[in-house]
């Protein structure tokens, strides 16, 4: 059995939760918290973490060189910097607007990245 | 001259919310003016999500969340001019501004709403000794190259303050390739809010030293290192503690500051603490008929509460503008024992509405009750299982008990731990 | 081949080769950094002397006393702001008293103007803030106030005007003399001239050296400062010493052209000439030294702070003559305070003599007025209005701290030895100068310097050489 100890970021309180995991990484138990939503958090953070993404992409032929963007939902946290690979690799064209798909299923996540700013 | 019912300063979220707020309710000609070049403010830039939470219940980005509001100001008959810089706000509330197509303006308003928002505060005011090379910039400044620009300010990053952008550009700078070294910590805990330490920093292993600051830096012209130390209660460097960090870009993020030139050129009476104006409970300063909203009256966590007081302070602007707003005695409100300051500072006695207290605490607090007392009687008592200086705290006051309350009445609010 | 190379555009090269350029003669001003005033003129008291404090018969007394009396005209004409604001010099124990009497008779001595020794009483009603230990004052209404970099650049860019070349990252690597002309190998090339003024500053030991001369022995003496915000301009009026000590005039406190408060120098002679850093203990020390004058200052007003390296003479008096191992090369050297004080006085002297080898002979098409530059700050509604009206590019505030439009800001660049860097376009404008320090419009200005010199933005620079802004794309 391992212990994994986690700050909660469900809400401002921040609850220091302890998890136990079996050999298979499986949650035994979650101590710490005071809500269900530290529950879920810690529940999700030890057998799959997600986060979600922010960056640029290259705009061409845009009055600036990039607009930002966002994945539409969470990645797997450990793909975060495959993720960027392919951000950097890629580029829209001017103009497009907030919403506009720039990769669509980034790396087989089912996740698209999509622009979060209008831009001419 | 031009002549407009209201003159919004500014149109980051606060300038916008307000604005369409006191379209709303009736006012006709409305005129804001942005010194940028697009709407949107500061947020245009904070390309990170976490905004509209509480106002949207959704998760957006910085831009999405200005873009909703821009949609809205856009489908309405609101006069906007961006690139324009407001120079002067007259005793008659006479507007005075300046842009390269109208040239110098002059506009004749019955209501002002300042909404400048706040600028960081630079090294200077820090009095970091060493040299004086390139590499030293705001974290704010560094979140502009990157996200507007798309330059990278830096490969080896020390950041020294945890507020929110400190935290953010950790983790921004990281994910387009820089090695962020450290972020430094003066007070014994972060100025962030708890989920960025754990996603900006924890996520990628970049270490936040508290009580730490940077003492020195060295480089004659780009930036090669700093000295960092440990600090002492009276956040003074301990000699001994000393460490040096190569490195060639130092972000600071050490605190921001309410832009009140303006307000202080109109003879506008600010608050000590927040650097604000001092306003009652719709946000009207002690000049009357101007307005004040957002991080020019206090700095906010959430930008989703600068839109809620926004709405206050265009709701506030159209009742006076229609002349329904009370001009009567006024409470006073203030903070003690931990609660550094309260946001309004006054409140007309027959206020037509409930007033929420804003304010913020200057230290941490553990399952600490809060207690709200007017004249010395208890009116309010809250537990709560933490405070801290990162995050902005309210109470609400009944209407009921604002209007049984004699005139020069001082609510106080505190923390007891 | 130049007649005439000035190696060195701080204040002394520069108002030099605006001198020199009344005569028909051919001018190179070279300069190691990329800009003028990059040495001690960018990083000094900015004060104009009364002329008390240097010892009688020196040439430092004489040309400080000479220098001041002209500094009126000088500035008028170039369009500098210079302002006679006065200063004391306050005794705080009985000893000092007899200080300030030793200074005064000196002083009259040197031949100073408008000079008195003022009790208490008086010296409280000049300056409301200052201690009350103070208990007597020399007060003298001669002394000034001028921004040592203003004056550098306006005389640069006059010099240009009237024919001399400004050739900046033009670092001096050696020189040959060849008999009847010097070959000097830079950075920026090689240069043939008939004569050289070595105006170097720190750095003025080292090309004597490059022709054998090593009659000039220099201490590099380091002093930093503290800027006050505007907030706290008028805690005083005048610039207040203390009584001096061997290292010089000691911490003082002034008000600056420009409305701000600069409090320093400290003075620690150091081995490295370009050691520019502010240290801990310097910056406590200034703040724990003024207070002695002013209690009421604090750090809590300061925007930033800096320091600068003085070229401190052995001799202790300035070095202005041929060189005695090379009969074409003027030294003018050891120039610390009053060196600014001096500079215009220094800039006829070496006229003087040059002109006992050189035949100078005026032009006709001398400029003698450097017109004012554009301050949007200063006009009023309908001056404004006008101006926007013959260039939109004034009705676009960049720097919204110092009220400094995208129009001054492209005059700075494109005027005669232009701004090339951040530092510059602050120096010329004040962008960047105020209580952001640039946070807002340094990536705006980085774009303008950019788009006006052709350059992508991750080339342009803070100060010239590798102070990069940023580097490359992210994307």
């Amino acid at each position: 059995m391992t212990k994994r100890e986690l700050t909660c970021i469900a809400c401002p309180i921040g609850c220091q939760i302890t998890v136990s995991l079996d050999d298979n990484g499986e949650v035994l138990d979650v101590t710490g918290n005071t809500c269900k939503r530290g529950d879920a958090y810690a529940r999700s953070e030890c057998t799959f973490p997600t986060r979600s993404l922010t960056s640029t992409i290259k705009l061409e032929g845009g009055r600036e060189p990039v607009v930002p963007v966002k994945s539409s939902g969470p990645i797997p946290k450990g793909m975060m910097f495959d993720c960027m690979k392919e951000i950097n690799a890629a580029f829209v064209k001017a103009p497009v607007k907030i919403g506009d798909t720039a990769i669509k299923n980034i790396l087989d996540t089912g996740v698209d990245i999509v622009v979060t700013n209008n831009a001419e | 001259m031009l002549t407009y019912d209201l003159v919004v300063v500014g149109g980051g979220p606060a300038g916008m919310a307000a604005a369409l707020k006191a379209h709303e309710n009736g006012i006709e000609k409305i005129i804001v003016l942005e010194r940028a070049q697009t709407l949107g403010g500061i947020l245009e830039q904070c390309i990170h999500t976490g905004f509209g939470l509480h106002y949207f219940g959704e998760e957006l980005s910085g831009p999405e969340y200005a873009g909703r509001f821009i949609d809205l100001i856009k489908n309405t008959n609101v006069t906007i001019k961006t690139d324009t810089m407001v120079l002067d706000i007259a005793e008659d509330n006479t507007v005075t501004a300046v842009n390269n197509e109208d040239g110098l303006l002059k506009i004749e308003t019955k209501a002002v709403v300042l909404a400048m928002g706040c600028r960081e505060r630079p090294r200077g005011a820090l009095s970091i000794a060493g040299s004086r090379c390139s590499g030293i910039m705001t974290a704010g400044t560094a979140q502009k190259y990157v996200n507007i620009d798309g330059y990278m300010p830096g490969h080896e990053v020390v950041i020294l303050g945890s507020g929110d952008i400190g935290l953010i550009m950790a983790r921004r700078m990281t994910l387009e390739g820089a090695k962020v070294k450290m972020v430094c910590e003066l007070m014994p805990y972060s100025g962030g809010l708890q989920r960025n330490i754990v996603q900006c920093l924890e996520d990628f292993n970049i270490p936040l030293k508290l009580s730490t600051t940077v003492v020195e830096t060295y480089g004659k012209e780009r930036l090669e290192g700093v000295k960092i130390a440990k600090v002492d209660e009276k956040l003074q460097p301990i000699p001994g503690t000393e460490e040096y960090v190569p490195c060639d870009t130092l972000m600071l993020s050490v605190g921001l500051i309410p832009e009140n030139e303006l307000s202080k050129n109109a003879g506008i009476g600010l608050d000590m603490i927040t650097n604000g104006p001092i306003v009652d409970e719709y946000r009207q300063t002690q000049h009357k008929g101007v307005f004040a909203c957002g991080n020019v009256l206090q700095v906010h966590d959430l930008v989703d509460y600068v839109t809620e007081e926004s709405q206050i302070a265009g709701l506030g602007a159209a009742k006076y503008i229609k002349g329904e707003l009370s001009d009567a005695d006024k409470i006073s409100t203030k903070g003690t024992n931990g609660v550094r300051y309260i946001v309004p500072q006054k409140i007309n006695c027959n206020t037509d509405t409930d007033v929420k207290l804003y304010f913020r605490v200057g230290a941490v607090f553990k399952d600490a009750k809060l207690v709200v007392e007017a004249d010395g009687q208890e009116i309010i008592s809250k537990k709560k299982r933490k405070l801290a200086p990162g995050e902005m705290e309210y109470v609400i006051i009944k209407k009921d008990v604002l209007n049984n309350l004699p005139a020069d009445s001082v609510i106080n609010v505190r923390v007891e731990a | 081949m130049y007649d005439l190379v000035i190696i060195g555009a701080g204040v002394i090269g520069a108002m030099i080769a605006n001198e020199l350029s009344k005569y028909d003669i051919s001018i190179a001003l070279l300069e190691k950094m990329n800009d003028v005033a990059m040495g001690t003129t960018k990083a000094n008291s900015a004060l104009v002397h009364g002329g008390f404090d240097a010892k009688t018969g020196t040439l430092k007394a004489k040309l400080n006393v000479e220098g001041t009396d002209m500094m009126g005209d000088i500035c008028a004409k170039l369009n500098v702001p210079f302002k006679r604001k006065g200063a004391l010099v306050v005794a705080f124990t009985d000893a000092e008293k007899d200080t300030l009497k030793v200074l005064y008779d000196r002083g009259i001595a040197n031949g100073a103007k408008g000079l008195s020794i003022i009790e208490k009483e008086e010296l409280k009603k000049l300056e409301k803030n200052i201690s009350d230990d103070a208990l007597a004052a020399l007060y003298c209404e001669s002394a000034g106030i001028v921004c040592p970099y203003e004056l550098t650049i306006a005389s640069t860019e006059n010099a240009c005007v009237n024919g001399t070349e400004f050739i900046r990252n033009c670092e001096v690597l050696s020189i040959e003399d060849k008999g009847d002309n010097y070959l000097l190998k830079t950075t920026a090339g090689e240069f043939e001239t008939k004569y050289i003024i070595n105006a170097a500053g720190n750095f003025a030991d080292n090309v004597a050296n490059m022709l054998g001369d090593d009659s000039i022995k220099l201490v590099a003496r380091k002093g930093e400062y503290y800027l006050l915000d505007k907030t706290v301009g008028d805690i005083v009026s005048h610039t207040i010493f203390q009584c001096p000590n061997e290292m010089g005039k000691g911490i003082l406190i002034t008000p600056t052209v420009d409305g701000n408060i600069l409090i320093g120098p400290t003075a620690l002679d150091v081995e490295d000439k370009d050691d520019i850093t502010t240290t801990p203990q310097g910056l406590k020390k200034i703040i724990d030294s003024v207070q002695k004058s002013i209690p009421s200052v604090s750090t809590r007003n300061a925007i930033t702070s800096f320091a600068g390296v003085r070229a401190h003479p052995v001799n202790d008096d300035f070095i202005i003559d041929w060189s005695s191992k090379s009969d074409r090369l003027l030294n003018v050297a050891g120039i610390e305070s009053p060196g600014l004080s001096a500079a215009p006085a220094i800039a006829l002297y070496v006229k003087n003599i040059l002109a006992q080898k050189v035949n100078l002979s005026e032009k006709n098409s001398y400029r003698e007025e450097r017109p004012a530059p554009v301050r949007f700050r200063h006009m009023n509604d309908e001056e404004r209005a006008e101006l926007i009206k013959k260039n939109p590019a004034y009705g676009r505030i960049i720097c919204r701290c110092e009220t400094i439009t995208e129009g001054e800001i492209i005059d700075a660049i494109k005027a005669p030895a232009g701004a090339r860097d951040m530092d510059g376009v602050k120096r010329r404008t004040r962008a960047g100068m105020g209580r952001c320090q640039s946070g807002f419009c340094g990536s705006k200005v980085v774009e303008i310097l950019a788009r006006e010199l052709g350059l992508p933005m991750n080339e342009i620079t803070k100060f010239g050489g590798d102070s990069k802004i940023i580097y490359e794309r992210t994307k």
